[in-house]
């Protein structure tokens, strides 16, 4: 337990009374008697043991990406969590250890139609240039939003952000290949020669995670950790004990500049190529979503929101994975949100009499109406075949259920006791025929639309996130 | 000097769009202080909406009742629904979060604005629809002055745009609705205190503002062919709300001013400098506004109180 102020403790007293109980909660505890270094360990080891299970190309892509990510929120989790600048302009440092790594060992500044000439710097070399130039690129937007304050910062981080995707696509396509990118990387050359698989730059990314949790652990803890908690939380009081609050903004941007950039150059060497579109703002919301999701200002908390945003998003790309996870959650948040037990089992058995008695009535009005395949394949798709709607054309029907299901998820909300529990029951079935009938035949939109809706409810319910700590305001 | 003309009144044109979308994230501004990511998608629903408006009746080609009635449902049925929708999203993601932090309104904005692209691209598909306001607007009444040509449809633009904004000023400082916006605006606690009802003031702030932009979408899908999509909300919210912190974000003289200008700006170096850098023009002016004068050409520095 960290060593808090007279004012928060007794903001907090109330808190520690009717402290929460739930698997989550009582994880924490357990969490908080571990010392940290050792959680890391474990971290680590179950890391490396990932590598060693003989995974397939795609689980190792998944995986790869999810540290990238990981590496990506830890970062900015400085900025946002910390130091508190809402920095929207993040995915631009991302893009610019990228592309920075992709222009010093490609033969971008060669020819590049042919892959002649360039630069191509090793690694070694061209890291530590990129690193460099990403911080002082943070520094000058650092130094610029000295000027601004609060949303101000926010709208010149979004522009900077917007204005490097246009960049690299339309500035001088000859070096920076516009839309197509730039291709055919070098590889980053290690100890023992050149990494040349997913499963290496899985190490390469989980030693960086690992490396960097610690230092940041450690930074936190310090002068300059304490400084920028300080500054997030009043600038006025800090500056009144003397903290120099704008050298301790411009340095939080630098630093999360600079972990974005490894991120970026890693992930290009990995792919071996980079294109525009991989730094778009749609990378920036699922960057937050990882961050929100995990809960602002936990190092913990941004790794696990890195890997789980990753390994649903990748899950859902799939549909027999995304399936799972769709009813998975369904009959979680059940689980969570009805209690005792013998109200949960009733609302089950509701539910499925009320699938079965829909089903049969609108079996008996038009034989048609019934006729469609389900979507989901596997068990799941010949358990939920004669219990589903799904119309022969359920392209429209998929729509319109899609829209009323939203109304009606918006207007559960609303209900109060008995009546949202009653309201539940058609909801969840509809929402299983809509998943049926057109969410799991469009994966790759319903993950994104998924990304928004966690943003939007996590913001609704549990603004600290799942591993955040309630950040209390001292008025 | 025709292209000097052209080039203005298309700046024109384009800015009065700008400037409707960048009242919604100004007025938006000035009760909440909350940048609404999501107003830009609110435009490309009323420009779907629009779309929509067409087929009902019989087409472009082939339409049952006369072009100025649909041109008046259009707008109408555009301005109804996003603005119903705009107090949905104010009522269901904004409002639970009227008292946290201030990151968390404006990460719930990014989630609504995702959710809302998706959502259309899922139900309408990501290919362009076109109005085809070709077929059915009659182009013979355009007018010509030395070979310049300004079309019926920007001058409906232009016209309605001017009407709109100068409705708003009137509500704004005019009304007793007015007074109530502009109380919240300066002091919501203050205001509660005073017997108004806050929540009804913002959510009336939120109807107008999207209705605004749902007209704009109109307005856009009818002046621009094969351009309703579900991407095009990203952009010309982008612009509007460049539009709105360039005239001083919570002005709303500002966000007119700001729009007309941003539009100017656009269509200048389309024609001038060059196609490719037109986006990249009016950040750059952004940026540049920003470090000369954060608060915009319009706006108060804020006060600070301790």
């Amino acid at each position: 337990m960290s060593p808090i102020g007279v004012d928060e403790w007794v903001a907090r007293s109330g808190e520690r009374h009717d402290r929460g109980s739930g698997p989550l909660e009582s994880l924490r505890r357990l969490g908080d008697r571990v010392g940290w270094w050792q959680r890391l360990a474990v971290l680590a080891l179950v890391g490396f043991l990932f590598g060693h299970i003989g995974a397939n190309g795609f689980q190792q892509t998944v995986a790869f990406n999810a540290v990238i990510y990981a590496i990506l929120a830890v970062g900015l989790n400085i900025v946002v969590g910390w130091a508190g600048l809402l920095d929207l302009g993040y995915v631009a440092f991302y893009g610019i250890g990228a592309y920075g790594f992709a222009l010093l060992s490609s033969s971008a500044f060669g020819n590049l139609m042919q892959q002649t000439g360039g630069v191509q710097l090793p690694a070694y070399a061209s890291i530590p240039i990129v690193l460099v130039f990403a911080g002082l690129v943070g520094l000058a937007i650092g130094l610029v939003s000295l000027r601004l304050g609060g949303d101000y910062l926010a709208i010149v981080t979004l522009f900077f952000g917007i204005a490097f995707a246009e960049v690299v696509n339309n500035v001088d396509p000859a070096h920076l290949g516009g839309p197509d990118g730039i291709t055919s990387l070098n590889p980053i050359q290690g100890l023992g020669g050149a990494i040349g698989s997913t499963i290496g730059y899985y190490y390469l990314a989980l030693i960086v995670l690992i490396a960097l949790m610690a230092g940041l652990h450690l930074l936190d803890a310090s002068r300059t950790g304490r400084a920028w908690r300080a500054v997030r939380d009043d600038p006025l009081a800090a500056q009144v004990m003397t903290i120099p609050v704008n050298a301790v903004k411009v340095m939080a941007f630098s630093f999360g500049a600079i972990v974005a950039a490894l991120a970026g150059a890693i992930f290009a060497a990995q792919q071996t190529n980079v294109f525009p579109t991989n730094f778009q703002s749609p990378v920036l919301i699922l960057i937050y979503a990882c961050l929100v999701l995990g809960g602002v200002g936990s190092i913990a908390g941004a790794v696990l929101g890195g890997v789980l945003v990753t390994v649903v998003q990748q899950m859902l790309a799939s549909p027999t994975d995304a399936g799972y996870l769709f009813y998975g959650l369904i009959i979680l948040a059940l689980i969570i949100r009805v209690r005792p037990w013998r109200l949960l089992g009733a609302m089950l058995a509701a539910i499925v009499a009320f699938g079965f008695a829909a089903r049969a009535i609108v079996g008996a009005i038009s034989h048609s109406a019934i006729a469609g395949s389900t979507g989901s394949v596997g068990w799941i798709g010949s358990a939920l075949r004669h219990y589903v709607i799904v119309p022969a054309n359920p392209m429209s029907y998929g729509n319109v259920l899609y829209v009323l299901l939203i109304c009606a998820l918006v207007g559960i909300v609303r209900l109060k006791g008995i009546w949202r529990l009653i309201a539940t029951v058609p909801t969840v079935y509809f929402g299983a025929c809509c998943w049926e009938a057109r969410l799991s035949v469009d994966p790759a939109i319903t993950a994104q639309i998924m990304i928004g809706a966690i943003l939007i409810v996590m913001m609704a319910v549990r603004p600290e996130g799942l591993l955040g700590a309630r950040r209390v305001e001292i008025i | 000097m025709q292209i000097l003309l052209q080039t203005i009144v298309n700046g024109l044109t384009a800015g009065s769009v700008y400037a409707l979308i960048a009242l919604g994230y100004t007025m938006v501004y000035g009760v909440l202080k909350l940048l609404n990511f999501a107003h830009g998608d609110l435009f490309m629903v009323g420009a779907f909406i629009g779309y929509f408006a067409i087929g009902w009746f019989g087409g472009p080609t082939a339409l049952s009742i006369p072009v100025w009635v649909l041109i008046v449902f259009m707008f109408a049925v555009a301005s109804f629904g996003v603005g119903a929708l705009g107090v949905a999203i104010e009522r269901f993601a904004y409002r639970p979060l009227r008292n946290a932090p201030r990151i968390a309104p404006l990460i719930t904005a990014l989630g609504v604005s995702f959710v809302l692209e998706n959502s259309v691209l899922l139900l309408f598909g990501g290919l362009p629809r076109s109005y085809d306001s070709t077929a059915f607007i009659p182009f013979s009444l355009s007018i010509h002055i030395d070979s310049v040509s300004i079309g019926i449809i920007q001058i409906l633009t232009l016209v309605l745009s001017v009407l709109l904004m100068v409705g708003l000023l009137f509500l704004v400082n005019r009304t007793i609705l007015g007074k109530s916006m502009r109380a919240v605006a300066s002091d919501r606690e203050a205001a509660e205190m005073l017997g108004i009802d806050v929540n009804r003031t913002i959510s009336m702030t939120f109807l107008i503002g999207s209705a605004l932009a749902g007209s704009a979408g109109v307005m856009y899908g009818l002046g621009y062919a094969n351009q309703v999509s579900n991407v095009i909300g990203f952009l010309a919210g982008l612009k509007a709300f460049t539009a709105a912190v360039v005239g001083g974000i919570g002005s709303i003289p500002g966000a007119m001013i700001g729009g007309l200008f941003i539009g100017l700006c656009e269509s200048f170096s389309l024609s001038y400098v060059s196609s490719e850098y037109g986006d990249l023009m009016v950040f750059g002016i952004l940026i540049a506004v920003m470090l000369i004068r954060p608060t915009g050409l319009f706006g108060q520095a804020p006060l600070q109180k301790v």
